[in-house]
């Protein structure tokens, strides 16, 4: 039996899981398709709840798999069960053959064009959590150009909406959207900031005090109303209509600035790697665990295994967990197979 | 001008364009704890006018946040500054000072 | 606005529908409200463009107006719905156009609601045989009327003898467009360009040389909602709706309004006339309104039929500062005379309209 476990997915899940599984012993070999590491993760400003620099977090995460063989710009061309492993192909011409698999493929961000009536993609200055990362990250953005004066934050978008296609909570949306918020409140003192949301689900620890943050020492005004639908006026300003639910009364607001909250979908690429091996999916896309409570690292097939958002929304400490839990769950067939 | 027997309607739609938030600012500087409001409702739930009389705290707030500023006074004026509601919030606003500066700012009397 | 993501949209809503032989069906109201607007989608269609169209004279209405306004029950609606399908395939057609939204509407929502439950279809496939002793049958292709102007308005542009140009300025006119709801407002993919950025109108006003405006309240009800103007005492709503619409288009100072549906191109016309009326304010150029027209009467105008002929004296409001502007010849003299020279009588009070 070969020492071989191949993880599909440079993210910050598949890193972490590189580095544990390094550490025990085993040769791993980690599979990116992008021409750098890190994921979402390297494309993000900063992370909820305090704001430590995601990039700090990422260094760190790489340094971790030092030594741990790695492929960019490389995907899974093929992958086969054999008897006792897996024949895996990839783009770059290599084959390895392992007996583990971990699927560490992470998340699409939801497409916030599906939301045809938010506009996005269509009215100048709507824009989505990504891009205001990038934003914060760069200092650029075409559509932000003048510190803007009054500025919407849409949480839930591709999220609690079966019409999109995802019935399920993206779990991450609301504290980024508060962190945003915060964030875009000190990159525009003068801004009066809008959240539009339905419920607020700052579960995690410290969440709930950024959300006090929030309110008190910026003064964001929280909204309970999912926005209908988005237009541009004569001035290329955008008209923002919702419902104020807790006066029951339909509000507008006229906005220079619209973030939407793009949630979370099952990573297509993750998916297509999924499909030549028939891993079963839920009706929300993401991988089936084999069960939802003492197995979420295993699949239904053996020698594949699950770690971070593929199997669901999840936080970055969550996906960290997984990560480790996945090795550990890994380390474990090996000895059961010896 | 022609009586057609039907006529437009007013629209009951929120505007916060063009609510004036002048008052509300000097609100937040005074009570800043303003802020801290979640609308949890706790307060109107347990207020003593609140189930002979329209009084809302919460409501008010709100409806001062909207720039209505006339609904909103409607809500706290049967208020007997008894101080239940600063027993029950969660977030421990001083809802007898607030109630008071709100007067204070926003009442023509 | 980035024209670019709605050319995105509108090439993902495209719909298949073949470009000739179509069984036609008129609306139960149009030929009241723009009488020619229905005969002359027929003569573009056949003598302009060469087209198989045919109609039938025992065609009726769909029932949509009392299906909306719940006087008939769906099963009724769709044996009414059913009879007019199986007269197509009486007279050897399998495309199916319609002249009237709501009725592209329910018979969109008809085709897909026995699609999703076959045990409807059979029963109302019973019905039609007990009531008409006719055979059941499906269209292959159902297409609203405005879809053909829409695939065929290149063809009209390379015969227009007038553009929507201004003339003088040889700026491109301004023109708002509004979308009847059901014409893709319920199934998107049934509308060229979906539901949030329809393209059916828009792309008729730029192969004809017009700019789209798209306002914020373009997606709003044009004030016709069926039960907010056949009940008096709602008749408001109807009218406040039309009122929004208008005051959030004004400030792009219109030059027309095109629509595809029965009930917009009236509402927004006539209301224009009542707010006049009752508010002292109109939304055109010194004291007009804002000319409302069909995309057949557009068409018409386009490719060079007379004004009058199109049925345009019968509009609320006056057509003649837009025939000036595209420089479209008319004669003032023949406005309110019918066939054979015929008085047909003029408007009492024209606050909106010149004589």
């Amino acid at each position: 039996m070969n020492n071989n476990v191949i993880i599909i997915g440079g993210g910050p899940c598949g890193l972490e899981a590189s580095a544990q599984l390094h550490q025990m012993g085993y040769n791993v070999i980690l599979v990116e398709r992008e021409p750098q590491l890190g994921g979402h993760l390297a494309k993000w400003d900063r992370l909820f709840p305090e704001g430590i620099k995601a990039k700090e977090v990422l260094d760190q995460l790489i340094a971790n798999i030092n030594g741990v063989k790695y492929f960019l710009n490389t995907e899974v061309k093929s992958i086969n069960q054999l008897d006792k492993e897996y024949n895996v192909i990839l783009s770059n011409g290599i084959t390895i053959l392992a007996t583990a698999v971990l699927m560490a493929s992470g998340f699409d961000l939801f497409p916030a064009e599906k939301k045809e009536e938010y506009g996005y993609g269509i009215y100048d200055k709507v824009i989505t959590n990504a891009d205001l990362e990038n934003y914060f990250n760069t200092g650029k953005d075409r559509r932000i150009t003048a510190a803007p004066k009054r500025i919407g934050f849409v949480h839930c978008v591709g999220s609690r909406d079966e019409k999109a296609g995802n019935r399920y909570c993206s779990k991450v949306c609301c504290a980024t959207a508060v962190k945003q918020a915060c964030e875009a409140k000190e990159a525009f003192p003068d801004a009066e900031v809008f959240c539009f949301y339905m419920d607020l689900r700052m579960f995690g620890r410290g969440y709930e005090d950024l959300y006090l943050r929030a309110q008190k020492e910026y003064g964001v005004r929280f909204i309970r109303g999912r926005v209908s639908e988005v237009a541009e006026d004569i001035n290329s300003q955008l008209i923002v209509k919702a419902e104020d639910t807790l006066s029951g009364k339909p509000i507008k607001v006229t906005l220079d600035l619209l973030v939407l909250m793009a949630g979370m979908t099952n990573c297509q690429a993750g998916v297509k790697v999924a499909n030549m091996l028939s891993l079963k999916k839920d009706d929300d896309g993401f991988f089936t665990c084999k069960d939802s409570i003492l197995h979420l690292q295993q699949s239904d097939k053996k020698g594949i295994f699950y770690a971070g958002a593929c199997t669901g929304p999840k936080t970055l400490p969550d996906t960290l967990h997984e990560a480790r839990a996945a090795a550990i769950a890994i380390h474990n067939y090996f000895k059961e197979r010896k | 001008m022609a009586n057609f027997g039907y006529s437009l309607t007013k629209s009951s739609r929120i505007d916060l364009n063009n609510r004036n938030i002048e008052k509300w600012n000097r609100l937040v500087e005074l009570e800043p704890d303003v802020l801290k409001c979640m609308a949890c409702g706790s307060c109107t739930a347990s207020c003593t006018a609140g189930k002979f009389t329209k009084t809302s705290l919460r409501s008010a707030i709100l409806y001062l946040q909207n720039g209505q500023e006339k609904e909103a006074l409607e809500y706290i004026q049967s208020c007997l500054l008894c101080g239940k509601c600063f027993m029950v919030c969660p977030r421990a606003i001083n809802t007898r000072h607030l109630l008071l500066s709100i007067s204070k700012i926003y009442s023509n009397r | 606005m980035i024209y670019e993501g709605k050319q995105k949209i509108w090439s993902d809503y495209q719909k298949d529908i073949p470009d000739d032989h179509y069984f036609y069906v008129r609306s139960c109201i149009r030929q009241s409200f723009f009488p020619a607007s229905e005969q002359t989608f027929l003569d573009i269609t056949r003598n302009r463009l060469h087209k198989d169209f045919f109609e039938s004279e025992h065609h009726t209405t769909c029932g949509g107006i009392a299906y909306h306004s719940d006087a008939i029950p769906q099963e009724t609606a769709m044996t009414i719905i059913a009879r007019q399908f199986a007269l197509m395939h009486k007279y050897g057609y399998e495309n199916y156009v319609c002249s009237c939204i709501t009725s592209f509407g329910l018979y969109t929502e008809t085709l897909e609601t026995w699609r999703e439950f076959p045990e409807l279809e059979a029963r109302i496939k019973e019905k039609l045989w007990e009531s008409c002793k006719l055979e059941f049958a499906k269209p292959k292709y159902l297409a609203h009327a405005s879809d053909i102007i829409y695939k065929f308005r290149n063809q009209i542009a390379q015969q227009a003898k007038f553009k929507l140009i201004n003339k003088k300025t040889g700026e491109p006119l301004r023109v708002v467009e509004h979308i009847g709801c059901h014409y893709a407002k319920m199934f998107p993919s049934k509308g060229f360009g979906g539901a949030e950025y329809p393209y059916v109108l828009a792309g008729m006003i730029e192969a004809w040389g017009g700019e789209v405006i798209d306002y914020p309240e373009r997606r709003h009800c044009c004030g016709f909602g069926f039960r907010q103007y056949l009940v008096q005492s709602n008749r408001g709503y109807s009218l406040s709706n039309t009122h929004k619409k208008f005051e959030s288009m004004e400030p792009y100072k219109p030059d027309m309004i095109i629509t595809n549906c029965p009930g917009c191109p009236y509402f927004l016309d006539r209301w224009q006339y009542v707010i006049s009326e009752m508010e002292g304010k109109t939304y055109g150029k010194d004291g007009h309104g804002i000319p409302v027209f069909t995309y057949e009467e557009v068409a018409g105008l386009v490719l060079g039929y007379d004004p009058w002929d199109l049925g345009l004296q019968v509009h609320q409001v006056s057509v003649e500062p837009l025939l000036d502007k595209m420089g479209i010849p008319y004669d003032p003299s023949k406005k309110y005379k019918g066939i054979n020279g015929k008085d047909l009588g003029r408007p009492e009070l024209p606050t909106c309209a010149c004589l």
